[in-house]
Formats: structure tokens, C-alpha cells, sequence
């Protein structure tokens, strides 16, 4: 029992986390970062941070990784990052030539007290960016929010290079947040269906599922180009999904740029897909197309023909706090019962939207924002479930209480196919279906005695 | 962009022009290279920090508590980060972590980090606790030492500060404070019943068995091993680790330092070893015996003879085996880029064995000397690389055309891309690549990964190997 340190009885800590459900900023503006077109993230900090991140990133997505480092040393740490930061932009333009570099902080620079914006506009100044070349920021200070913190701050930096014309260009701007490359190209595919152009950022399909070609290339095919983040302060509104993940860039572009903004949850199951469907037919002023129709059509279907197999399961979950609510609102509509329910992010709104969406169920469901596996495995223990979803972590809790697991959310360190297929949108809500129902009949078969083990679904 | 571009940039070797005397064409010019530097600031480096060096040392060590003092993601990344077997406790895969905030930071850290100990000894009663320092805690001023010593005082087991900052240097650095932290418990144990035929097995970690592997050979040859230093690590074995008769170190940086300590300190010898390929097995064995047989000779009767043995019967029941994988390898070219260097050298000598040369080594850390030993023993045209990026990495596989890359996580998914085969031997290997079976396995991995019909439908390749089946 690899978990055995974990007693049952729960007792209040303060001062500790044990077996994180989250990690810290920076890696979540590098994912972002890695969703612009011809980008190098760029880790203003220790060189162990960015390798950390790399590696973490590399181990999802099984794509190369790159991103650069001002290499703090001792003498960096004391006298300020300003000339590892100068010397960065012009080894990496120089070298790698990159369309945008994209400047996170890590805590060190941050506490050191480094001014990204002052150093970006002296870099300008000495001519270190080439023309045409861009130098985006954000601040990501590792003590402070989570990895999801990290992801809104830099796609909020994305937005301060939109600005207004003011002639509307007719676009729709659609903050996916933090979802796999396989989710933002379903989401483009959607709105291609209900004919509304939008412009996706970040987007990372096509630069972090990208095929195998013989060949490595630092820069990947696909990314949001510049020239349409640019752009995104002309679009006549901005769909951000998620809270967490998407609101702030949304709210900046509205604040900038007159673009007004909706936010949405990620459309994870039948009615956030619902909701997200609706908002895009509103904007496009259409009907919603045949094809979309019937999608949901065979959600609904596949729902109808397996419902009694979900009816009542109980159903730990954990992650990322906009991810964690949709699911949530998915499981309650297939009658399955969330009794844990676990957020590393910090968030009271995050517990208040999880009761709400549990509020007529006939139990109180334990949530916990700013929680950890260790507590989540504790009420596991008091009171046990038929499934655990979350990413790779969770396999020991798994594997020590015997509970099928669904592998979602980040990282996810064990299988493949996240990068593939996606779970946001109708599509994606047959595919979670699949897999939910594949580990709680697989279960079912191993477990039921000879007399009773069935052969028809 | 264009095509003519595109190819343009490709073409294009990426090498900062700061870095061009940190790689080096055997033959082409006389030897000169500089390493140990900083890398440049910008670059892609495959490097790590401080603290991971620390941790990953330290880390085997199955039933200390492993607390890190920092914000949330030092803790979170190296959270069970590498296969550490363990024969007993597990409480080594947790991850502890005091996740510093705001307020933390301003105030400092030092009264949640004693709270964070006291709660988690009350709960884990571990045998000793290592305490992390990070980036932050560096420059917040933490006095770890302070607080480490009170906790030590009020729970009557040693509480360990590691000196860990991740600014302070690269994983060297890292190593060396792992070893002070490890010098605090050596020394403390009793040693009345080790037997002077005794070893500490250094700088190996048990990532997937080796330290079990090694720890077998030794004992049939008559040898007492009082401490994986760190591989299936355990508090009582470091505290008795002064007992040994000698250290066997591996690994060119991680525990040479502790040993170094050990020899001043308790007058233990050391000797370099390497427990990768077949000479260097053998050579490790039998320097073990030699060592004995000269110290205690009155003890050692028959040891050589034993090691003698030991060495004939795995290698009859090896070399067969390898025949069979060497047979489709043969004039194979492989690229190893490491983290230590001493792996290098063992690999070279590995891959001549399957009938493979290795035409690009590198790694993250050698020092002038190791890369003036590796050229030494490689063939002309080879290239030597230090503290490599991504693009040289890609741009020296493409024109050595290689069949396999042996590296780890990062430069993975990069051979992948470029339809090259693929050899984890770092943190993600699976399967034990030490002593003379990690040699078959190593084969056996070489031969699955080179030989996998999956390089034929690679586009860069696809021509010439349809032209060369259309010919059979």
C-alpha cells in the first residue's frame, strides 16, 4: 500500500500541503504561451524551474518542449535580473528566432523585485527586439494562485497586444482555457459548424499533438498568430471559458479594447456544450445547424441507453477548478452522485458553485478549494466511491482503495490520447461516457460472481 | 514563411557563437573545450537547478521525511519524480511541501515550516527529516538551520537542513549539499558487527532494482554492503555507514563529495566505479576484491578467486544473449547525451559491444577532463557536446544520422520526432540497465526501440527504405 502513511481521521493542518492537486504559476503561462504561433516561452528565473516545466509539459503532451531560462545565478539574485533578462532577448532572437518571446517571472524574480514591463521597454529601446517582433509578459509569482493562476495571467498578457481600431472586424475572440490541444480543435470545429469565425487563443493543437515528421521543428505549425491577437481588440465579442482560466484576458480586452465579453463554463457535458452552442448561435444570429443537432442528439441517446448503470455512483473528483465544475454538472446529469470533490486552486466561489450544483442532491458533498490528495484520499477512506476522476495522481489512491479511475485533467503522466480526442463539446461528452462506463462495467465483469456474469450490456 | 526560409533555418547549425568552444569534432581540430559555465541566459539548456540535485540524491532515502520549504511547485515536480525502489517503507513518494504564500514571504516562513515539521513527525514518525531550502527561502532568509536544530531538539530525531537554493548553481551544486546533509548522519550508528570485508554502494539510486542487482553480486563474492547510499536508502544504514571498509562510487558528481568527507573523516577509501556495460562491471568487481585482498589478505582468501568466478559464470550466460541482439545492431550509431558523464563513458563502451558506435556524446555537467577522456576514446568525427540545446541536439542527430538517442524526458519526444530511436537511461527507465543483466536489458532496449518497424512509415526516411526494399 503505497498510501499506507494515511490515517482515516481527519485533522485539521495548517501549515502543509501533502500530495499537492496543484502546482505552481509559471507552468501554466508556458502551456499558455505555447499556444501562439512561432512562441518561446521564456522562464525569468532559475534554470530548474524552467526543466522542471518542460519536463512536466513533455511528460503530458509527449511533445518536445522548449522554452528558455535567464539562468539566475547567485549574482542575478542579488543585484537583479535585468541584465539576464536583456542578454535572454538577444541570445534568443538572435538564435532561435522566434516570432514572440512570452516572459513569465518565477518567484524568485518576482521577490527580487525584476520589472518585466521596465526591462521589455529598455530592451525595445536598445533595439534588442527586431522589428515586427514581440516581447509579451506576465507576472507569475509562484506563491501565490496555482498553475490555473499562472494560464490566466499569461492570456491576459496575450491581450495586451490587441488593440482597437475601431471599425469591428466581425470575429468572435474564444478563450478555450486550459483544456488539450484535441479541445481547442474541437472547439474551432464547432464554431466552424454554426459558421461563426472566431479567433482561438491560445491554441495549442498543432503545436502540442502535432504529427510525427522526420523533422523537429523549435516553432510547430500551429499557435494564435500575432497578427490575430492583435486583432482580437476588433472582435465584436469575446466567449471566455472558465472562470478561473479565461475571465481576466476577457475582462482586460473589454476594459481595452470595448470588446464585450461572456463567460462561460468549459463546455464539458450535455448542457455546459449546451450553453456554450447557445452563446455562439445568439452572436451568429443563426440557427443552430443540422449536424450539431444530431450530435447532441447522440449524447443524449447514449445517456438514455446506459443510464441505469450510473444511476446512484458515488464519484470522488479532483482538479482544476473551472474543469472540475462543469464535470460535476455533467456527473450530477447522468444521476451520478460527486460526494468528494477537490480543487488544489483556492476559491471560495469554487465550493459556493459546487453546492450549488449539488444542492438538490439528498447528501452534503465534502468540497474543498485549496485542498489536497491526502485530504481527498481521507474522506475516501470514510466514505468510499465507484469512481475516481482526476489526472495521474490519483492512481495511487486507485490502486490502494481498488477504485476505477478515469485519467482527466493535467497532468496526465500514465496513458495517451488526451492530446487526440477530445472531451469538450458532444463529441467529447461520448467520449467521457465511453470511458466512465467502460471502467464501471469492466469492474462489474471482474467482480460479479460466475452465476450472475453477464454477456449483453 | 516560405519554403526557401524555412529550409534556410534548418539548415542553419544553432549554435550560440559564446558556445562554439563548448563542442568539439574529434580529429578536426585539438582538443579544447570549455565547461563547467553557467549557461548563457536564453538559451534552451537541458539543465536543472540546485535543488534538484539535492532531491534526487536524497530522495531513495525511503523512511526519512522529505519536506520542501517553498511555494508549491518545487514540492509538486519532484513528487515520486523517478522510479526509488524500496524493500520496506514507501514514505519517501509522498510529497510535503510548507506552500509558501504571500504573506509567508513577507513575514517569512520559519514558524510554518516548525508547525509543518511537528505535524508531520507526530503523524509519520520518521526515522530523520531532510528539509529542502528553495529559490525563495534563500532570499527570504529562512534560517532553516535554526529551526531544524529546535525541531531536532523537541522530537529527538535528526532534523536535516538541505542548503538547496536553486540560484545558487546547477545540479553539482545540488549534489554537494546533499552530501553535507548525508555527512550529519554518518558516523552516528553502531558498527560493532559490520565485517571489515564491507562496502557502501555510492551514487546509485535503485531506479528500477540496480542497487538489488549489484548488492547480490557483491554479497556471493563474500562482500557485506552496509549502505545504498542512496538506492533503497535508509536512515540507520547512513548512520552506520562509517563501517564500511570501503565506498564504491558511481556517479561522477552525486555522493563523490560524501566520500570524500568519509575518507578524511573516518579514513574509508573510495574507489570510482561504474556499474554500466561489461568491462566496467568486472573491473568494479574486481577492484572490490583487489582492494580486499591487499588490506586484509588474512580475510580475503579465495575472494578473488570468487569474483573470478562470478564474473566467468554471468558472462557465459551473457554474451550468447548479446550475440543475438548484435547481430541486427551491428554498425548501428547511436548519440548519448547524459546527465553525468561518467554514464557516458560506460555507454560508449556498452554500445561496442552490440557492434554500435556513438558518434555524438554530451552531457549537462563533465568537467574539461571527462570530455578530454571521451575524446580520448571515441572515434575521429565524433562530436563531444556540453550543456547542449535542442536545436544542436537536433542538428547533430540529423547529420550523424543516428539510430538511437539515449538521453532523458526532455530530449525524448525530440528523437521521436526525427524518427530516431529512443533509450531513457535516466530518471524514466523501467527496467534495471546495471550489472551484467542490466547489460542484456540494455540490449534488449537498444534492440526494441532501434529495430522497431515503426522508423519505416518515417517520412525523412521512407524514400531510402522503400528504394532499399524495392531492391531486395
Amino acid at each position: 500500500m503505497l498510501l499506507r502513511h494515511t490515517p482515516k481521521e481527519v485533522t485539521p493542518r495548517s501549515a502543509l500541503v501533502i500530495n499537492p492537486a496543484k502546482t505552481c504559476q509559471p507552468i501554466g503561462a508556458m502551456y499558455a504561451a505555447l499556444g501562439i504561433h512561432g512562441c518561446l516561452p521564456h522562464s525569468h528565473g532559475s534554470q530548474g524551474c524552467c526543466a522542471y516545466h518542460r519536463s512536466a509539459l513533455t511528460k503530458h503532451y509527449k511533445e518536445p518542449v522548449s522554452a528558455a531560462t535567464s539562468s539566475f545565478t547567485e549574482g542575478a539574485s542579488v543585484f537583479g535580473g535585468q541584465a539576464n533578462l536583456l542578454q535572454a532577448i538577444e541570445n534568443i532572437f538572435t538564435v532561435y528566432e522566434p516570432e514572440v518571446i512570452a516572459v513569465h517571472t518565477t518567484c524568485l524574480s518576482e521577490t527580487i523585485g525584476d520589472d518585466i514591463k521596465q526591462i521589455r521597454d529598455k530592451a525595445d529601446k536598445q533595439g534588442l527586439i527586431p522589428k515586427g517582433k514581440h516581447v509579451i509578459y506576465c507576472n507569475t509569482p509562484s506563491y501565490v494562485g496555482s498553475h490555473v493562476t499562472g494560464f490566466s495571467n499569461m492570456v491576459k498578457g496575450m491581450t495586451e497586444l490587441s488593440t482597437s481600431t475601431g471599425k469591428k472586424n466581425g470575429k468572435v475572440n474564444v478563450i478555450p482555457g486550459w483544456v488539450e490541444p484535441s479541445d481547442m480543435e474541437e472547439v474551432k470545429r464547432l464554431a466552424a459548424l454554426m459558421n461563426v469565425p472566431i479567433t482561438l487563443f491560445p491554441d495549442t493543437s498543432g503545436v502540442l499533438n502535432g504529427p510525427l515528421s522526420g523533422e523537429y521543428h523549435m516553432f510547430p505549425e500551429g499557435g494564435v498568430t500575432i497578427k490575430e491577437l492583435i486583432e482580437a481588440g476588433d472582435a465584436i465579442g469575446t466567449l471566455a471559458l472558465g472562470e478561473w482560466c479565461s475571465a481576466d484576458a476577457a475582462r482586460n480586452l473589454d476594459t481595452k479594447c470595448k470588446v464585450p465579453c461572456k463567460v462561460l463554463d468549459i463546455p464539458f457535458g450535455l448542457s455546459a456544450t449546451d450553453r456554450f452552442i447557445d452563446a455562439l448561435r445568439t452572436i451568429a444570429g443563426t440557427s443552430v445547424p443540422e449536424e450539431i443537432t444530431r450530435e447532441r442528439g447522440q449524447l443524449v441517446d447514449m445517456i438514455s441507453d446506459t443510464h441505469q448503470y450510473y444511476y446512484k455512483k458515488k464519484v470522488a473528483i479532483y482538479g482544476d477548478p473551472d474543469q472540475v465544475i462543469s464535470m460535476v454538472e455533467f456527473l450530477v446529469s447522468i444521476d451520478m452522485c460527486p460526494v468528494h470533490v477537490v480543487t488544489g486552486t483556492s476559491g471560495a466561489k469554487f465550493e459556493k458553485r459546487i453546492k450549488e450544483l449539488t444542492a438538490h442532491l439528498p447528501y452534503e458533498v465534502n468540497v474543498k478549494a485549496w485542498g489536497d490528495m491526502f485530504l481527498l484520499h481521507q474522506w475516501i477512506k470514510n466514505e468510499p466511491v465507484d469512481l475516481l476522476i482526476g489526472n495521474t495522481y490519483g492512481k495511487y489512491i486507485a490502486r490502494d482503495e481498488d477504485i476505477p479511475f478515469l485519467r482527466w485533467g493535467f497532468p496526465i503522466l500514465d496513458r495517451v490520447g488526451h492530446q487526440y480526442f477530445p472531451t469538450v463539446g458532444y463529441k467529447g461528452g461520448l467520449r467521457l461516457l465511453e470511458k466512465i462506463l467502460g471502467l464501471l462495467l469492466d469492474r462489474k465483469d471482474r467482480d460479479d460472481p460466475e452465476t450472475v456474469f453477464e454477456l449483453t450490456l | 514563411m516560405t519554403e526557401t526560409a524555412t529550409a534556410t533555418r534548418e539548415a542553419r547549425p544553432a549554435i550560440f557563437e559564446e558556445r562554439k568552444d563548448q563542442i568539439h569534432r574529434i580529429g578536426s581540430e585539438p582538443f579544447s573545450m570549455a565547461c563547467n559555465r553557467d549557461s548563457l541566459a536564453g538559451a534552451v539548456s537541458q539543465r536543472a537547478c540546485v535543488f534538484c540535485g539535492s532531491r534526487v540524491v536524497l530522495y531513495p532515502i525511503a523512511d526519512a521525511l522529505h519536506l520542501v520549504h517553498g511555494p508549491i511547485g518545487c514540492a509538486a515536480y519532484t513528487w515520486d519524480i523517478r522510479g526509488a525502489l524500496s524493500s520496506g517503507p514507501e514514505l519517501h513518494r509522498l510529497s510535503f511541501s510548507t506552500d509558501l504564500q504571500e504573506l509567508d514571504v513577507i513575514f517569512g516562513g520559519e514558524k510554518k515550516l516548525a508547525k509543518a515539521l511537528d505535524e508531520l513527525i507526530a503523524r509519520h514518525s520518521p526515522k530523520a527529516a531532510f528539509v529542502y531550502s528553495t529559490c525563495i527561502v534563500g532570499l527570504i532568509g529562512d534560517d532553516l538551520g535554526a529551526v531544524c536544530k529546535a525541531a531536532s531538539l523537541r522530537h529527538g530525531i535528526p532534523v536535516i537542513p538541505v542548503q538547496s537554493e536553486g540560484f545558487k548553481g546547477n545540479k553539482r551544486e545540488g549534489y554537494q549539499a546533499a552530501c553535507k546533509a548525508m555527512r550529519q548522519l554518518v558516523g552516528t550508528g553502531d558498527i560493532s558487527d559490520i565485517s571489515p570485508l564491507s562496502v557502501n554502494i555510492m551514487g546509485d539510486f535503485n531506479l528500477a532494482g540496480e542497487t538489488w542487482i549489484i548488492k547480490r553480486y557483491l554479497e556471493r563474492m563474500g562482500i557485506q554492503v552496509v549502505a545504498g547510499i542512496t538506492g533503497d536508502g535508509r536512515v540507520d544504514d547512513l548512520r552506520r555507514a562509517h563501517g564500511a571498509g570501503l565506498n564504491m562510487v558511481q556517479c561522477s558528481g552525486s555522493t563523490q563529495d560524501l566520500a570524500k568527507m568519509m575518507r578524511d573523516d573516518f579514513g574509508i577509501p573510495f574507489v570510482r566505479v561504474s556499474w554500466i556495460g561489461i568491462e566496467d562491471v568486472a573491473e568494479s568487481l574486481y577492484a572490490v576484491a583487489d582492494h580486499f585482498e591487499l588490506k586484509h589478505p588474512e580475510l580475503a582468501s579465495g575472494l578473488v578467486e570468487r569474483t573470478a568466478e562470478l564474473v566467468r559464470d554471468e558472462l557465459s550466460n551473457l554474451m550468447p544473449k548479446l550475440a543475438e541482439y548484435r547481430r541486427d545492431l551491428e554498425g548501428k550509431r547511436a548519440a548519448v547525451y547524459v546527465g553525468g558523464s561518467f554514464k557516458a563513458f560506460s555507454l560508449v563502451k556498452a554500445f561496442r559491444h552490440l557492434g554500435m558506435e556513438v558518434v555524438i556524446v554530451g552531457s549537462q555537467t563533465g568537467t574539461e577532463e571527462d570530455y578530454r577522456e571521451l575524446a580520448a576514446i571515441c572515434a575521429p568525427g565524433t562530436i563531444v557536446v556540453d550543456d547542449a540545446n535542442p536545436l544542436e541536439l537536433s542538428a547533430f542527430i540529423k547529420e550523424k544520422d543516428v539510430d538511437i538517442f539515449v538521453g532523458g524526458v526532455k530530449e525524448r519526444p525530440i528523437a521521436f520526432k526525427l524518427g530516431v530511436g529512443f533509450c531513457d537511461h535516466n530518471h524514466e527507465r523501467k527496467i534495471a540497465l546495471e550489472g551484467f543483466e542490466g547489460m542484456l536489458n540494455f540490449a534488449k532496449e537498444i534492440h526494441a526501440s532501434v529495430m522497431s518497424p515503426i522508423w519505416r512509415f518515417v517520412p525523412r526516411r521512407e524514400f531510402g527504405l522503400n528504394k532499399k526494399d524495392a531492391e531486395v
